[in-house]
């Protein structure tokens, strides 16, 4: 906008403080309604993300600059219905708006994004903001949507009937930014004059009177007593509580819906604005509708679903694997030039295995969190995913979890880290750790070299009926098991301690839109380097610190190390038995006999708590083959056949191999999901509790397996 | 934790009751046709919930279509769809069913 904008001359000394703080304002609304879109437009890429103290309620911040050179602090509300219940996210919104939020000032003002093409249901948050002491501004946006479907509104009047200024926008376009900015200043100097009256029945007016006492009688004192009588939470205080029971036992026997009233009177407010505001011209065919005929199709949805699902597993699993192994080979090459440039040494050592690939480690994820996070943002913002949900949800009530929870474990079998990061779409604190806490049962890419290598060893050439590789149908049966202990895990749990009574599926089915790039680039680069902040500090420490465990003590002094590969293997595979990592294998030896491994398995097991896929190249160490095999290098696998046991017995047996792979099915090795884990739930208690007890069950699996198969005279 | 024992006063299933025949619950409302809601009962987390999402005594709602498993039901709202279960749906107390929509 080029109309320039005036400051007001400063009159007075809260003027002066306001002029000089820094703002805080507070951004409000329904989901959907474009709120994100509009946090992305004003504070372009200066944003991040924490959480609430103490709970796991995401908290967006970014700095807004103002017209006139000044900037806000702005604060990213979760998305809402309303005030009134008792979740998380509405508490939450309470108290930031009281200024009872820790680390945050009361807000100056709320922008409230409301919008126009659902002006009913949006403004029924609006009747709720209004009753608390910040200025509100409202941002109308899908302007540009509701003129397409014939909705006019008129603004100037909704404006004077609310009391509070009410700016049109089009976030993705930038259009209406300046004036949303010049009203927010505006308000937050002089504050606003809102005008929302909506009174109860008689009986309500008298009891609310009552409890306000004589004193003062203030909307701030009216909207307390409002909280009590009809909150879901009654006040502390014994007198207090008696008489708010009292209360609301009179109007219990005027009228058994009393506690409806409140919503009725604000929902009739409402009614008499849209009457006046809202002219709906001749209402257009609703390309929504004729797509939703197809997609939630009787017949066609749950194979659209399926196709969608394919395209998304297909594309982290198998296509994701460029990228990863140029990651993967640039962190090897750039280990390897370490110890080629730098003097042979501990540092040196240090800086290639532990930090080097630790970093590696972390890095190696990227391409799939990036790529899933690229599906989810298009499904979320084009609107299907609430189609998914919708499809599923019948299914997934079967276990206990909400419709929401079906991608996020569907994506758990490329890998766990993003499909527990996708859990976010569920608004449930107890659906959503449940399906945090069977996310690690699914199948992962990370799984996949451990079934090769035991595959390749022990079934490689075996056929049932001829054609049938028994290869393959171990691998579908891993990944059944993983599927039905899941299942199982997800009922107990739902049943004990995320008891609670199954919400309510009221989920709304929003218009499908094209989705906007901008939002899309900047969703998969807050969450990619969340990632990589969060989950990467902590993978890096606990690379160093396995590496060490493999390192240390030292058995050959620095000066006679081998220069030749081989001999390097063999220095290295000494190094590793006398390591405490080796020891360490040795002490779990009596631990894991029963499930029919040894001492060097144990190393392999020890290491691949940091990651599935490190058992290979551990046991390559272990086997003395050089730690650049993989998964299908023939010399692994003649080590692996050959191994003996002190006792001349094969240390493998294919019996040992399923055990194996059912151990590998079933226990959280990864630490990368333990860090995600932990930042997302914002506590250590339950990646604590997800390690026990996978690796309790994983224990149990294979102590079956391998006992039952002995039984019945294999291995 | 929080007390709602003063709340969750389960309200008479008016559906059933002889006395408002024509009334019947949005679940059986048939597919397509549209109704004015009377009454929202039940439970009062799930009422509110169902309120605040625009299901008001008042307000026409109508039943699109059912997920192709069968439960969650896709209902219109003034111009808002919503998925909703059938056992919150057999909460919402309807009229008359009255037209036809496309
Ligand atoms: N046509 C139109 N689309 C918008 C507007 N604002 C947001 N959107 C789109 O609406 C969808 C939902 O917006 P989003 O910001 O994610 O909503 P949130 O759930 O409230 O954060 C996205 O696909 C946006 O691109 C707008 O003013 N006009």
């Amino acid at each position: 906008m080029s109309t320039t904008f005036d400051s007001p001359p400063l009159t007075n000394d809260a003027d002066l403080r306001t002029k000089r703080r820094q703002l805080t304002i507070a951004i409000a609304g329904n989901p959907n309604a474009g709120k994100t879109s509009l946090f992305n437009a004003l504070t372009g890429l200066r944003q991040k993300v924490a959480n609430y103290p103490g709970v796991t309620v995401e908290r967006k911040e970014g700095i807004w600059a103002l017209e006139g050179g000044r900037t806000a602090r702005l604060i990213d509300l979760p998305g809402l219905y309303s005030l009134d219940a008792s979740s998380i996210d509405e508490r939450i919104a309470r108290d930031v708006l009281m200024g009872r939020a820790r680390g945050l000032p009361a807000p100056d003002a709320i922008i409230a994004v409301v919008d126009a093409t659902n002006l009913a249901r949006n403004l029924y948050l609006i009747t709720q903001l209004l009753e608390y002491e910040p200025p509100v501004v409202i941002a109308l946006t899908m302007v540009d949507m509701a003129e397409r479907r014939g909705i006019d509104i008129d603004v100037q009047r909704l404006r004077d009937l609310l009391g509070v200024p009410v700016v049109p926008v089009v976030a993705p376009q930038r259009r209406g930014l300046n004036e949303l900015s010049r009203a927010v200043s505006e308000a937050a100097r002089h504050g606003a004059t809102k005008r929302v009256q909506w009174r109860l029945s008689e009986q309500a007016e008298r009891e609310i009177a009552a409890l306000c006492g004589d004193g003062e009688a203030g909307p701030a004192a009216r909207r307390r007593v409002m909280e009590e009588l009809y909150g879901e939470e009654l006040p502390p205080d014994q007198n207090r509580r008696a008489l708010i029971l009292a209360a609301r036992q009179r109007l219990q026997a005027h009228d058994p819906n009393w506690w409806q009233e409140p919503l009725l009177a604000r929902y009739r407010f409402i009614e008499r604005i849209i009457a006046e505001v809202e002219r709906t011209k001749e209402a257009k065919r609703d390309l929504t509708m004729a797509i939703d005929s197809v997609i939630t199709h009787r017949f066609f949805g749950p194979l659209i679903l399926a196709a969608i699902m394919l395209l998304v597993f297909q594309t982290i699993f198998a296509w994701a694997r460029v990228p990863m192994d140029l990651i993967d080979g640039a962190f090897g090459a750039l280990a390897q030039a370490v110890h080629a440039y730098l003097p042979p040494g501990l540092f040196t050592d240090l800086l290639a295995d532990g930090i080097v690939a630790g970093v590696g480690s972390v890095l190696v994820f990227l391409p799939q969190i990036t790529l899933l996070f690229l599906f989810i943002t298009l499904l979320e913002d084009s609107g299907y995913m609430a189609r998914a949900a919708f499809i599923m949800d019948r299914l997934m009530r079967g276990v206990g979890l909400h419709g929401k929870a079906f991608v996020p474990l569907l994506s758990s079998f490329a890998c766990a880290i993003p499909g527990i990061m996708a859990t976010r779409t569920i608004e449930n604190q107890k659906d959503r750790l449940a399906t945090i806490l069977i996310a690690p049962f699914m199948s992962c890419s990370a799984r996949l070299p451990v079934y090769t290598l035991m595959i390749a060893a022990f079934f490689s050439d075996r056929r049932i009926f001829g054609f049938l590789s028994v290869g393959a149908l171990l691998i579908m049966a891993m990944y059944l098991l993983g599927i039905t202990v899941a299942v199982c895990v997800a009922w107990v749990l739902k049943r004990t301690i995320l008891r609670g009574p199954t919400p309510p599926l009221v989920m709304e089915l929003p218009p499908y839109r094209l989705p906007n790039p901008l939002t899309i680039l900047q969703t998969i680069w807050s969450r990619a380097w969340l990632f990589v902040r969060r989950a990467g500090t902590v993978i890096l420490a606990i690379s160093i610190i396995l590496w060490a465990l493999a390192n240390f003590p030292r058995v050959a002094p620095e000066g006679d190390r081998a220069q030749t590969v081989a001999d390097r293997s063999a220095v290295e595979s000494e190094q590793l038995k006398h390591s405490f990592a080796g020891r360490l294998g040795h002490l779990i030896e009596p631990v894991i006999a029963p499930l029919g491994f040894d001492w060097q398995m144990g190393i392999g097991l020890i290491s691949s708590f940091a990651a599935r896929e490190t058992l290979v190249s551990t046991l390559s160490i272990v086997y003395n083959v050089g730690r650049e095999a993989d998964s299908s290098s023939p010399s692994l696998i003649e080590a692996i056949r050959k191994a003996r046991r002190p006792d001349g017995r094969p240390a493998w047996t294919p019996l040992t191999a399923i055990s194996m792979m059912v151990f590998f099915v079933l226990a959280c090795q990864c630490m990368s999901t333990v860090a995600v884990v932990r930042r997302e739930t914002n506590s250590w208690r339950w990646p604590i509790f997800m390690v026990l007890y996978m690796t309790a069950l994983a224990y149990a699996a294979a102590f079956i397996t391998y006992q039952g198969g002995r039984l019945l005279g294999f291995g | 934790m929080e007390s709602r024992s003063a709340l969750t006063v389960e309200a008479a299933t008016d559906s059933t009751d002889p006395m408002r025949r024509g009334l019947r619950s949005l679940a059986e409302l048939p597919i397509g046709f549209s109704a004015r809601i009377v009454a929202v009962n039940g439970a009062s987390h799930i009422a509110r919930r169902l309120m605040e999402m625009g299901f008001v005594p008042g307000a026409p709602v109508s039943v699109v279509r059912q997920a192709p498993f069968g439960d969650p039901l896709e209902v219109r709202v003034r111009s808002c769809h919503l998925a909703v279960r059938r056992a919150e749906a057999r909460t919402i107390v309807v009229g008359d069913p009255q037209s036809f929509i496309g």
